[in-house]
């Protein structure tokens, strides 16, 4: 099994090296919404605790990473329409093959991105101020936060079978559930009925305990909430999405 | 091995919702030989190798390969079966090389091994010279033939081939067709589905015709043609405005009004009982009518004929061609 992922994984590993565009340009988005939050709206937001950049990286990084999960649901997607899949269900390979080998590249894919999203809010004026750990965990948490968004895309991708369908439906759920969050500005500046959905929100938990890792601030309790979050995502999801494997449309 | 039987379906059906599929479909392979599926678009082809191939479970009745039940045992199913889907299975961006070897390491091939067999099967279907370019830059007719090929790498004795030509080229087609000869040659065992008649006699060992989900004719492509009741006259007259004139002469020697194709002339008809003394019999009333022929054939009916009566269209017109 383990031989079959490491398989399925060079497959999507190679797609990306060989077609960087795809890459790239997931990059782009995420450093235009740092420019933006950065300079344009950046000004007008002021936060309590740190300077407003400082605040700003480790939720765009949450939101770049969570945005890659579209690749995951795509990716999948692709595979059902194009017959890949199918190639694949009439031979003896494990259910999990496909799925793992996805998620695995797409989860090298955020480390990479992660990395130059901290490159780049270095450029911008970010700076971690917890010291190295702290700043290697935040890292990580943005990781498993894609991975365990990721988990949830590969479901849709794998119900919907439609690239296209996924292209579109794919990421509208994201908007919302990382923007009603302390992603981009403090919960307390929204109105009070949407403070108790911002409070609430997983995402808030996540970037809560990110930011606490990159500048200092309460770090057990949010993390320790932050793992329980995405791990239990991960396990209610995962199972889900290997069963589609067999199912059919 | 010859003479065993290696595919076997039973009066197995299969819906999706509304749509009826299969409608108690039976028929059998044999271990060595070429079965088509003929039938035309929706008819049910790609349905009965879905169950054969264990991606779709079917719904009531039994099949099995090589004595092995399809519902109950897919793992073991899927050890002995090679499938070439409708559309060709093969990643863009993987060369024809990396999409065979990663085939062979999902058979879990040791590593050497599936190397030597992916270079002898880009060999064997002259993909030599583009193995290690991507396939985004292969031709239908190339994607075709390493799709063949991914299917091929495990040995396995049964073959599933879901309508291999369609979309091609002549070329391409007469070249695959060659390859699939080949590897009957070996002995393995093939299921194609098809929608050309040509492809169905040129290939099949054996012809299951389906249209609607049911099995409506089934025999070698040979036993098909006389079963339409032997052999037809063809002829067609000097003067072309006398060929509804000729045809109306001829109609008592005919079982069923003869045909008359404008565009070629060609009056064709089925005649009563033996074909040569009705042809003596048809020359001598056109004769006495004055109207003199042009050209007189006896033929075997093609499949193409035995086709429109079994379903009442042809395969290509079903298809809107
Ligand atoms: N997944 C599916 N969902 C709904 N209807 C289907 C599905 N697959 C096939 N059908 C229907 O079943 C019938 C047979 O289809 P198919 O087996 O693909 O025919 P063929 O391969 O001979 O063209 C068609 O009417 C088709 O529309
Ligand atoms: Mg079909």
């Amino acid at each position: 099994m383990l031989y079959e992922w490491s398989l399925m994984t060079k497959r999507y590993v190679l797609r990306y090296i060989r077609v960087p565009a795809l890459v790239v340009f997931s990059i782009l988005q995420p450093i235009m919404f740092v420019v933006l939050f950065r300079y344009v709206f950046g000004g007008a937001i002021v936060v309590r605790t740190s300077n407003y950049v400082s605040y700003l990286m480790p939720g765009i990084i949450a939101q770049t990473a969570a945005f890659g999960s579209i690749a995951t649901a795509v990716g999948l997607a692709e595979d059902f329409q194009g017959g890949m899949i199918d190639r694949f269900r009439s031979m003896p390979v494990s259910t999990s093959s496909v799925l793992v080998g996805r998620l695995v590249t797409d989860t090298l894919r955020n480390i990479f991105i992660v990395l130059v999203m901290i490159v780049v809010g270095y450029l911008v004026g970010f700076r971690f101020m917890n010291g190295i750990v702290p700043a290697v965990g935040m890292a990580a948490m943005a990781v498993l936060f894609g991975l365990s968004i990721s988990c949830i895309s590969a479901l849709i991708g794998m119900k919907l079978r439609d690239p296209e369908a996924v292209q579109s439906f794919g990421l509208i759920w994201l908007f919302p559930l990382t923007f009603v969050s302390a992603a981009f500005v403090p919960v307390y500046t929204m109105p009070g009925w949407l403070q108790g959905i911002a409070k609430a929100n997983p995402v808030t938990i996540v970037i809560d305990s990110m930011r606490s890792m990159a500048l200092g601030g309460p770090l057990s309790r949010t993390t320790f909430e932050s793992l329980a979050w995405l791990i239990g995502i991960c396990v209610v999801f995962l199972p889900i999405a290997i069963r589609q494997f067999r199912r059919v449309s | 091995m010859s003479g065993e039987i290696a595919i076997a379906v039973e009066d197995v059906s299969k819906s999706f919702g509304k749509t009826e599929a299969l409608k108690r479909v039976s028929f059998q392979a044999m271990t060595g030989k070429v079965l088509g599926l003929l039938g035309p678009n929706g008819a049910g082809k790609t349905t009965a190798v879905r169950i054969l191939t264990t991606l779709i479970p079917l719904d009531s009745g039994n099949a099995t390969i090589q004595g092995i039940n399809v519902s109950a045992h897919g793992a073991q199913i899927r050890k002995i079966i090679g499938l070439a889907g409708q559309y060709a299975a093969v990643d863009e961006y993987l060369t024809g090389r990396e999409n065979l070897e990663l085939v062979g390491g999902l058979y879990h091939l040791a590593r050497k091994e599936a190397r030597s067999r992916s270079k002898e099967l880009l060999f064997k279907f002259d993909l030599e010279d583009a193995a290690d370019r991507q396939v985004k830059t292969y031709s239908g007719g190339m994607r075709r033939r390493l799709d063949l090929a991914a299917s091929l790498v495990n040995r396995p004795p049964v073959l599933f081939l879901d309508e291999p030509t369609t979309g091609l080229d002549p070329r391409s087609r007469i070249g695959l067709w060659d390859s699939i000869r080949s590897l009957v040659s070996e002995g393995m065992t093939v299921l194609l589905t098809t929608q050309y008649l040509e492809e169905a006699d040129q290939l099949c060992d054996n012809l299951v015709v389906i249209d609607h989900g049911q099995v409506i004719a089934n025999g070698t492509p040979d036993e098909l043609k006389t079963s339409l009741g032997g052999d037809l006259i063809e002829f067609s007259v000097i003067k072309r405005e006398l060929s509804q004139h000729a045809a109306e002469v001829v109609a008592k020697f005919a079982l069923s009004a003869p045909t008359f194709e404008s565009e070629s002339g060609q009056i064709t008809l089925r005649p009563v009982g033996d074909g040569t003394h009705s042809l003596a019999n048809l020359v001598r009333a056109l004769d006495e009518s004055g109207i003199a022929i042009a050209g007189l054939a006896l033929r075997r009916p093609s499949l193409d004929e035995v086709f429109l009566s079994l379903t009442g269209n042809s395969p290509d017109e079903a298809n809107g061609n």
